[in-house]
């Protein structure tokens, strides 16, 4: 346990030093540091999330990429939260320790505001094999940033969508609309809740975070007409809109949603899903995936409907992974190869044969959803979700003009608190240990504290 | 740190001093300059990160607008003290670490109690008794969240509903025990965690107690309540102070138990979580330091009490022995 310095006191240069020495500390890491024990000089260095589609690339690089051009590579792969920080660290000072790291569109606008990526349009334009028209238009849009210049390439996409079980259904008697509305799914819940022993009628998230019960509420305040931030920033949450969006969310889920629903995030939701605990879930489109994986119990027996609307046409989340080269990279042209073979077609269809079409880092180009292979095997999901990722509309999700782009979230740096307390708020309604108003009114103060600093 | 390590490499009064001045001073430094890696190690490890967490903690510094980093004095504990969502936490977490010790250190008491009896099988009682204290925190955790807890598939519930069908209830309850209760969710994983780590300590008082006094107040006519009232209690007294103090150290500490079961939500973010939160959430350096230091000074507060209390427990063996 450190006392407090009494008989050692660092002289002042030693300052930087020992602010260097303390973020390591405390981001358990070395960003910033310098002098690790990277490889030598011609290989690149790749910061990535360690999500199941890039554990799988990590494995393949090495015999195909390296193999082809001579371009080594060396991989730190992280969990999520601690690869924005260590990203954050090693881009704002420019370190240049790693040459790519993924991404999200979250963070895109305001990292490319600050300068820390290298634009991608020359390298995009001049490699023609890269087919860059091929990436869905939203990803490519939410990609670019203010000045227009394009600064990641996507290595997988998704948007969210409405999955449900035909069996259940069709033994109700019940049919879901091509393109439901949620008024129709709360009566489809409500007829669903019980069909079979320990089933609910609808699976939610309601665990506190701003990637967990913010994303699909956020969707569905979108499409009933409420938004966080009006254009000129007044924080909206205790708008009748936003009201009206989060009882009807919360009421959902208290009804008919699925026990325990304050702790349940994507994970467990999935899970529920797979032992036939729920009849319905409104989710990411990733989630089809593991639904339909090889020995899922619940595999060939779920449909998929976009996710439901009420005032706007679509009502889709978007996100994705994305590969970003550090500005202060002094191998962008070796880090361009890595990306473009990467995000490439060739890559998809190597995953494909090495190691099935289901594993493939999906929702980012029109083509993978033409091939016969991909199609063969996803084919329950496929279109529904090309057209959710395709209509997606990052900069205008709802029914009025937002201050910033993204669907789910509101892009600016202070959201990830600010969604993960308001989520907390929520979180409290639904266990029913405070209302919903009371709980938006003390996320609407939280919420004026962030818009004062961009009016 | 620095002191230890002069007293034990200061040339003893015995040695023959044959030079005063130069000589004897290089000498005095050939002695140390084998402990100086060591020291110089220590102090970088512990010593340096927190005063530079002290210099951070004055800074408005938002990781992710690098341009907007100032000095702003002590403005980051101001906001640690008004900051609605800290304060609770402080009280979260004092009432965690009051609650869980409390009740872990009652059981543990139970248990040591029986546990000093001689019966068939001691050794192996004691051992699976132990076992929680062993686990890996966040493992434990998980167990409580998805195995002991859940609603749909948890050990409780599952326990009612096999309790309902034996007498023949359709539907039995299936309370949503993390959601119903949030905070006694959290401090029985980490009671149950925590009591055989009281059980331990005070099992090691019991045995400590000196046979002819309790046998002598046998044959005197006390009764079981009366020696455990005026004998053990106050024999245990030292032991258990010291149980809890350790405990609460440790508990005021604990992340994994919040992290996992409930993630801060319902009113469950007690300090440590919180801080993890402004730093990798928030991306507030400043903040998440100075809230940093404040759980330090804390820690250290309790933590004085605690060597305090050690130290004199041994200074009582020592007198006795």
């Amino acid at each position: 346990m450190p006392h407090p310095g009494r008989r050692s006191r660092p002289p002042v240069r030693g300052r930087a030093c020992a602010v260097t020495a303390a973020l390591a500390l405390l981001a358990t890491g070395c960003a910033g540091a310098g002098g690790t024990s990277f490889g030598g000089g011609d290989a690149l260095n790749v910061l990535m999330v360690n999500n199941p589609q890039m554990v799988e690339l990590q494995k393949l690089t090495a015999k195909h990429f390296t193999k082809e051009t001579g371009i080594k590579v060396h991989f730190t792969v992280l969990p999520e939260n601690d690869v924005r920080d260590k990203i954050s660290q090693d881009f704002s000072n420019q370190a240049g320790q790693y040459d790519v790291a993924t991404i999200s569109n979250f963070e895109l606008p305001f990292f490319a505001k600050n300068g820390w990526l290298h634009p991608l349009d020359d390298y995009a334009k001049a490699d023609t094999a890269f087919d860059q028209e091929d990436i869905l238009q939203p990803l490519r849009e939410s990609l670019t940033a203010e000045d227009g210049k394009l600064y990641a390439q996507p290595f997988y996409g998704e948007s969210s969508f409405l999955m449900y079980r035909k069996d259940v259904f069709e033994e109700q008697g019940l049919t879901m609309p091509e393109k439901p509305t949620w008024e129709q799914v709360a009566k489809l819940a409500e007829r669903t809740d019980g069909a079979e022993r320990g089933m609910k009628g609808i699976c939610l998230r309601g665990l506190p975070g701003w990637g967990e019960v913010i994303a699909p509420l956020t969707t569905v305040v979108n499409t009933m007409g409420g938004t966080w931030f009006t254009e000129d920033w007044e924080p909206r949450l205790t708008a009748p809109e936003f009201k009206k969006a989060t009882k009807f969310y919360v009421d959902l889920v208290r009804e008919h949603g699925e026990l325990g629903a304050p702790q349940s995030g994507y994970a467990e939701c999935l899970n529920n899903m797979t032992q036939g605990k729920t009849a319905m879930w409104y989710d990411a489109t990733a989630g089809a995936g593991s639904l339909e994986a090889k020995g899922s119990p619940v595999k060939g027996k779920i449909g998929y409907v976009p996710a439901p609307v009420e005032q706007t046409k679509s009502s889709g989340w978007l996100y994705t992974w994305a590969w970003g080269l550090q500005k202060a990279s002094k191998k962008a042209d070796d880090a361009w190869k890595f990306v473009s073979w990467a995000s490439s077609k060739e890559y998809e269809e190597l995953v494909g044969a090495t190691s099935g079409w289901s594993n493939v880092p999906a929702g980012k180009r029109a083509s993978t959803y033409t091939n016969p292979d991909y199609r063969a095997e996803a084919g329950a999901f496929a279109d529904v979700t090309e057209r959710a990722i395709s209509e997606a509309d990052p900069k205008n999700p709802g029914t009025q003009p937002r201050p910033t782009a993204g669907i789910q979230f509101v892009g600016v740096p202070e959201f990830t608190d600010l969604g993960t307390r308001v989520a907390q708020e929520i979180s409290a309604a639904i266990a029913g240990r405070q209302s919903v108003d009371a709980a938006l009114a003390a996320s609407q103060k939280l919420a004026e504290k962030v818009a004062e600093e961009y009016r | 740190m620095t002191v230890t390590a002069t007293r034990e490499t200061r040339p003893s009064p015995q040695a023959p001093a044959k030079k005063p001045g130069g000589g004897s001073r290089r000498r005095a430094w050939a002695t140390r300059a084998p402990l100086l890696p060591a020291l110089v190690f220590l102090i970088a490890v512990t010593q340096l990160p927190f005063v530079a967490t002290l210099v951070i903690s004055l800074f408005d510094w938002n990781s992710l607008k690098p341009e907007k980093r100032h000095f702003t004095g002590l403005s980051n504990y101001a906001s640690v003290f008004t900051d609605e969502a800290l304060r609770e936490s402080v009280v979260t977490t004092v009432v965690l670490t009051a609650s869980v010790v409390i009740v872990s250190v009652v059981l543990g008491l139970l248990f040591a109690l029986l546990l000093d009896r001689a019966f068939f099988g001691r050794g192996f009682v004691r051992t699976l008794l132990i076992t929680p204290f062993l686990l890996v925190p966040v493992s434990a955790a998980l167990l409580w969240k998805h195995a002991l807890y859940n609603p749909e598939y948890g050990l409780f519930n599952g326990a009612l509903t096999w309790f309902g069908e034996l007498f023949g209830i359709e539907s039995i309850a299936q309370p949503e025990w993390t959601s119903e209760m949030p905070l006694i969710a959290i401090e029985a994983s980490l009671v149950w965690q925590w009591t055989p780590f009281m059980m331990l300590i005070l099992l090691a008082g019991l045995q400590s107690r000196p046979a002819e006094i309790m046998e002598a107040a046998r044959l005197d006519g006390a009764g079981p309540w009366q020696m455990f009232r005026y004998l053990t209690l106050p024999h245990l007294r030292r032991y258990l102070e010291l149980g809890i103090l350790l405990g609460s150290v440790y508990i005021v500490q604990n992340f994994d138990a919040v992290f996992t079961i409930t993630s801060g939500g319902l009113g469950t973010a007690n300090l440590p979580y919180t801080v993890y939160e402004t730093f990798y959430r928030a991306h507030e350096y400043g903040l998440a330091s100075a809230a940093g230091v404040v759980v330090v000074i804390g820690t250290i507060v309790i933590a004085t009490f605690a060597l305090r209390t050690v130290s004199s427990l041994f200074r009582e063996e020592a007198s006795r022995a």
